[in-house]
């Protein structure tokens, strides 16, 4: 009975959740209302797949993909900034991190995937919005023209140094910041959404684990996900260990690698909209 | 009455009571051939015979030293540095056992410093310390005739504070070649296609008390402070050639599948370690001294403070190549790291990736648990 009762609901809110979310986001805020935020209407993109690809045993690029994000994105128009992360260093719900005490205008750097997502659990407890980590998908969606899709040349698969090289020569050829401590908000300019300092000095954090993916035939088949690695965007697409604050290459590492560690969020729904839909579902529950 | 223009010709005469010992020309008690080198900067090396079938030279170089301020790692760090000829480490000058160098050093008036040079190579005179210090506005011409075959450090060494000229990037190497070119263990002739030339530099910047790197006005300011990390003996930077990632993306060293290259690593403070990762040292004098046989098929090669070692290798394999010193902290951490870029065609029967990565069957002996690896 109760299990019945539950998937009733359950099939009631995912037939509601779609008209409930068009009245409650529509018309959409201007940006000013969103508190430093902007709203990106869902358009396609294309996307270049994260993670290690391969066919028939040898790596090659990631497939891409044209896609559409369910719903409209919320996303903060500046990265985190030190003084923002510094609150809640405050409240103790934040580890410190050594550039906590920042100025108030510049990014918080050196933080790792756990120090973000600290963070956001924070800020969405103390605005009672849900605010998270992108998605690698949706952070190339917000990044718009400031996404760079670098495709590997083609190259000959039995000779993996030349992928390795051509990858190398890539990540060199680009233009390194001549200084890499964190710059004030809006030092690398504003993109086609309104987004500030993406593919800057400071690379960012996304929720998207690591994934090893086979192609052979037409099927993409997810061999294995490593979550304690996550996919890090910015002027390049990078991976890094979650708990890592600093990257640095060297020794056996012989990448470029992100100059700084920051992030910014997205937030999900606001809670009103998911209140009401608990409302409309209790009462359709009672006149049934 | 000292007028402007009594003044300007006091000067113009002091420029060239100065100038005299130029002007009074080269020695000529030497009836040697003589040749003029132009000096490069590391990781290159001037052009050079391997060998040679002429009679001994006099072979003349002029180093210029340079105090300047220079960036050491991609945080923008300042660091006031000492150098020869604007590079750290010094550029590498080569000749032949039983040529003689003669050496022009130049204090420019704009540096603050006296300065003097130690070459390991040459004998007598504390290496030519003794016989070479300038002032501001001053040189000097050294001539010391090259015995002994190998590479060896060169560095300032001014009384009283000798390291931290050192240690501030005031090093570099002379390499003196057999005449008749390296030979192997067993007496073979040995050749290299492509010479590459690594300093290492271990780098002592004060901090102030948040943990920031501090910068100083003057060289001059920074010296107490420097002696103080200095003593403590742990380097805040281990770079080669003056700064983190000087030898790496657009700066790193090439070579092709089937180049024999010579990498020369000088360290002219502190002990080193370099190791080729993914590669060796066919041959490694590891002491730097080529009248001793070189080593055979090393993985990393010791390099004593104040000394230079040199390894030959012909790479078999392309990819990235990263030379590390392999305390890894030092590589990773502190920044004495650099790449080789080889290009050239994979040889499979060195190495094949026999299965690529993937989940790791569950019947196999030793398999992780298979909920684990596909979490």
């Amino acid at each position: 009975m109760l299990i019945v009762m539950k998937v009733k609901v359950a099939m009631l809110a995912g037939a509601l959740a779609t008209p409930i979310a068009a009245t409650t986001f529509t018309p959409a805020p201007s940006p000013q209302d969103l508190d430093g935020a902007q709203r990106l209407v869902s358009t396609s993109f294309s996307y270049r797949a994260a993670g290690d690809f391969s066919r028939n045993g040898r790596p090659v690029e990631g497939p891409l993909h044209e896609l559409r994000l369910p719903a409209d994105l919320v996303i903060m128009k500046r990265q985190v900034t030190a003084a923002e992360y510094a609150r809640c260093v405050d409240e103790g719900a934040c580890p410190r991190v050594s550039t906590s005490a920042g100025a108030p205008n510049l990014p918080v750097v050196g933080v790792s995937w756990h120090d973000a997502s600290a963070y956001a659990a924070w800020l969405s407890r103390k605005t009672g919005a849900t605010y998270r980590l992108p998605t690698d998908e949706e952070w190339t969606f917000a990044a718009a023209e400031k996404s760079r899709d670098e495709a590997m040349p083609l190259v000959d698969p039995t000779d993996p140094a030349q992928a390795w090289i051509a990858r190398y020569e890539t990540e060199s050829a680009r233009d390194r910041p001549t200084a890499t401590a964190a710059q004030p908000g809006g030092t690398f300019g504003t993109n086609s959404n309104g987004l500030d300092d993406l593919a800057g000095n400071v690379w960012e954090w996304t929720n998207s684990c690591f994934v090893r993916v086979s192609l052979d035939g037409v099927q993409e088949r997810t061999t294995n996900s490593n979550c304690g690695v996550r996919v890090v965007q910015g002027a390049h697409r990078s991976y890094m260990t979650d708990f890592i604050r600093d990257p640095r290459s060297g020794g056996c590492a012989a990448g470029v690698p992100p100059a700084n560690l920051g992030f910014r969020l997205v937030m999900e729904p606001s809670q009103p909209t998911v209140t009401a839909a608990a409302r409309n579902i209790a009462k359709l529950l009672r006149r049934s | 009455m000292l007028t402007r223009r009594t003044a300007l010709m006091g000067a113009a005469v002091a420029a060239l009571i100065m100038a005299a010992p130029a002007v009074a020309g080269p020695a000529d008690d030497l009836k040697l051939p003589r040749q003029k080198v132009e000096l490069v900067a590391p990781p290159f090396v001037h052009a050079h015979e391997q060998a040679t079938k002429a009679g001994p030279k006099i072979v003349e170089f002029k180093l210029t030293i340079r105090e300047q301020e220079v960036v050491i790692d991609d945080a923008g760090t300042k660091f006031h540095a000492m150098t020869f000829d604007g590079s750290m480490p010094g550029p590498m000058m080569v000749l032949h056992e039983g040529d003689y160098m003669e050496l022009t050093l130049v204090n420019p008036a704009t540096n603050s410093m006296p300065h003097n040079i130690d070459l390991h190579s040459a004998t007598g005179a504390l290496g030519g310390g003794a016989l070479t210090h300038v002032n501001p506005g001053e040189q000097v011409v050294l001539r010391w005739k090259a015995t002994r075959p190998g590479v060896f450090v060169y560095h300032c060494a001014p009384e009283g504070m000798i390291p931290w000229h050192v240690v501030s990037g005031m090093h570099g190497t002379v390499m003196v070649l057999p005449r008749e070119g390296l030979k192997d263990a067993e007496g073979k002739a040995l050749r290299y296609d492509k010479i590459f030339y690594i300093g290492e530099n271990d780098l002592y910047v004060p901090k102030d008390e948040n943990g920031k790197y501090k910068t100083y006005e003057t060289i001059g300011e920074s010296f107490a402070d420097t002696t103080e990390v200095m003593r403590k003996l742990i380097p805040t930077h281990v770079v080669f050639n003056g700064r983190v990632g000087s030898l790496t993306g657009k700066n790193a060293m090439t070579a092709k599948v089937g180049e024999t290259v010579m990498l020369v690593h000088s360290q002219a403070n502190r002990d080193t370690r370099p190791h080729l990762i993914g590669g060796h040292g066919d041959h490694v004098w590891e002491a730097g001294k080529f009248n001793n046989p070189p080593q055979k098929d090393l993985e990393t090669w010791f390099i004593r403070g104040g000394s230079a070692g040199a390894a030959l290798y012909t790479f078999r394999e392309p990819g990235i190549y990263a030379y590390v010193n392999h305390n890894l902290i030092e590589a990773v951490e502190l920044g004495a790291s650099a790449h080789i870029k080889v290009e050239g065609k994979w040889n499979e029967d060195l190495m094949k990736q026999v299965s690529p990565p993937g989940p790791t069957p569950p019947d196999k002996v030793g398999a992780a648990d298979p909920v684990a690896v596909t979490r």
